[in-house]
């Protein structure tokens, strides 16, 4: 169906629409992240680690 | 095109993964068919069936293939044209078939969003174990998932020449679209971080498997339409995104790759890596993207150079067709992609998840003094992408626009009820949802009517994806008041599916 991309429903935000002082992140932007990760990262690590087991799939 | 994504699942009381797989797939049943119970058609999958053109016998096949075994699996066919279901040991969401590589992440998004719906409604029946999702593709314990992109294409195009033309795209297009991972070896037996979730659980060149001697090209041949006009091409080697922008380029350069080939546009020997099941792990372990791979031919090109050597095929190929709103936003990221690769992969790192988890991997080492072999360290990889609570990694950087949402909010949630107009997904979609008392089964290419308990029960085909559509078959499904309105209309309008 590739041959078709063009006919599409696609919408996509404009580029306007995108925050651009992101673009290049700086150690203040990160830095800014890492608190609100810092918030939400686990109590217990190596319990969440050792605890997260999956089956196989595909 | 069309994106399946094997989810990761736990919860507080560790219980085992297929019971809450199922206990999620049935809470989303109850919310969206509260008075239906609508399963899914096999009569019409054949996983033993392969493009090289043999059939496996069921008795020669690992159980684990025989993904047509089993109604009791809870299988939902949703009003978005999607299905939602338990495939081995996890949730699985297999977005609506659409035409583009913008409506493939829309969807996939929606996807998420279910997760999220469905686990809520479970956790007021559970309350003390509470269910979360991984949008993952490794336990980092040896166990791998997969999400599985299909393109497809026509019958006429040699196989052969399809494996030629896609294996150095597949090997290399990580360094843009990998998730990232943390641990070396398939049960993490050595420290280090990675590039790809996938790579070291490829093993295969080209094959049939795909829970075990996984391969670059798999060959699972189930066009899900009139197989002799189409294949379905089945690819299994990529990672689950968080990153818009990765999932566009990914499923966006790879489908421009197809045309390619089913043009013969190019000749793809001069990218002829060597040894492909090698290269995919040397390259998912080269961070620096600085090692290189010789050809067939006795050249050594870099992942970089393969992929920019594809990027300038595709371009000259576009010159040639034409250009239209996708193919210049898949160009656009593409370029930016190698760009940065080139000059400073950080640049990236609100556009590619194996860089934006680096980042702030390295960050967190440096700041708490600590190793990749810190389980504070490891969690932030499980946890970078948790989708099913608002505090998994990638959704806080989402949140801060630290890594770049290019779709629109409103538009994802309402993908998540609505199906592509463009596809036989919104036949699928809209008589479900009308008439949802009324279906008996649903695949991607039926769907089967109970109308009547002392009648047989009413199957229209749908085996044209690209029939079925809203301007198609809008009108026919508004005006029936019943499913017999409808499978009458579809009688008298038999061209629409």
């Amino acid at each position: 169906m590739e041959q078709i991309l063009g006919t599409s429903s696609g919408n996509l935000n404009s580029p306007e629409d995108v925050d651009v002082t992101f673009t290049k992140p700086n150690l203040k932007n990160i830095d800014s992240v890492l608190d609100e990760i810092d918030a939400v990262l686990e109590k217990n690590a190596e319990e969440f680690v050792k605890g997260f087991i999956q089956k196989g799939g595909q | 095109m069309g994106l399946e994504n094997e989810y990761g699942i736990s919860s507080k009381l560790n219980t085992d993964p297929i019971t809450l797989s199922n206990r999620i797939v049935f809470a989303y049943a109850k919310h969206v068919y509260p008075d239906s119970n609508i399963r899914w058609d096999y009569d019409v999958e054949n996983p033993l069936r392969d493009a090289r053109g043999f059939d496996m016998t069921r008795a020669d096949a690992d159980p684990t293939q025989l993904t047509d075994e089993g109604q009791a699996i809870p299988n939902l066919v949703l009003p978005n044209g999607a299905r939602f279901y338990v495939d081995h040991a996890h949730p699985e969401y297999s977005a609506p078939e659409v035409l583009n590589p913008i409506d493939i992440t829309k969807w996939d998004l929606a996807g998420e969003q279910i997760m999220r719906v469905a686990v809520a409604i479970d956790a007021q029946e559970f309350p003390e174990d509470k269910i979360r999702v991984f949008k993952n593709n490794v336990d980092n314990k040896g166990s791998s998932y997969g999400t599985h992109e299909n393109y497809q294409m026509s019958r006429t195009t040699q196989f052969s020449k399809i494996v030629a033309g896609l294996t150095p795209h597949f090997i290399t297009r990580q360094i843009y679209c990998g998730a990232g991972r943390i641990g070396i070896g398939q049960k993490s037996e050595e420290v280090g971080y990675q590039i790809s979730q996938r790579a070291d659980y490829i093993e295969a060149h080209v094959g049939l498997e795909t829970t075990m001697k996984r391969p670059i090209i798999n060959t699972r041949d189930e066009p899900h339409a009139d197989p002799k006009i189409s294949r379905r091409l089945h690819i299994i080697i990529g990672d689950a995104n968080m990153s818009d922008f990765a999932n566009i380029l990914k499923v966006g350069s790879t489908s421009l790759v197809i045309s390619m080939i089913e043009d013969g546009f190019v000749d793809f020997e001069e990218v002829d890596l060597l040894n492909p099941v090698g290269v995919v792990k040397e390259v998912s372990h080269d961070l620096d993207i600085k090692n290189t791979y010789l050809t067939n031919g006795g050249k050594k090109y870099s992942a970089i150079d393969v992929q920019e050597w594809y990027l300038e095929k595709t371009k000259l190929y576009l010159d040639q067709q034409g250009y239209d709103d996708n193919s210049h936003q898949v160009i656009d990221f593409w370029e930016q992609a190698i760009t940065g690769l080139k000059n400073n992969k950080e640049d990236l790192a609100d556009r590619i998840d194996w860089i934006a988890k680096l980042v702030l991997v390295n960050r967190y080492q440096e700041k708490d003094n600590l190793t990749l072999n810190d389980d504070v360290i490891k969690s932030l990889d499980f946890k970078y992408s948790e989708i099913t609570s608002d505090d998994g990694i990638a959704q806080v950087l989402r949140r801060k626009k630290f890594l770049k949402s290019y779709l629109d909010a409103t538009e994802v949630e309402k993908a998540i009820s609505e199906p592509p107009v463009d596809t036989r997904a919104w036949f699928r979609g809209k008589s479900i949802a009308k008439f949802s008392k009324s279906v008996a089964a649903a695949s991607w290419d039926s769907l089967i009517l109970d109308i009547d308990k002392n009648q047989p029960l009413f199957s229209i085909s749908t085996t044209d994806p690209l029939k079925g559509t809203k301007s198609l078959t809008g009108e026919i499904i508004s005006q029936s008041d019943t499913a017999l309105d409808l499978v009458n209309s579809i009688r008298e309008n038999p061209s629409v599916n």
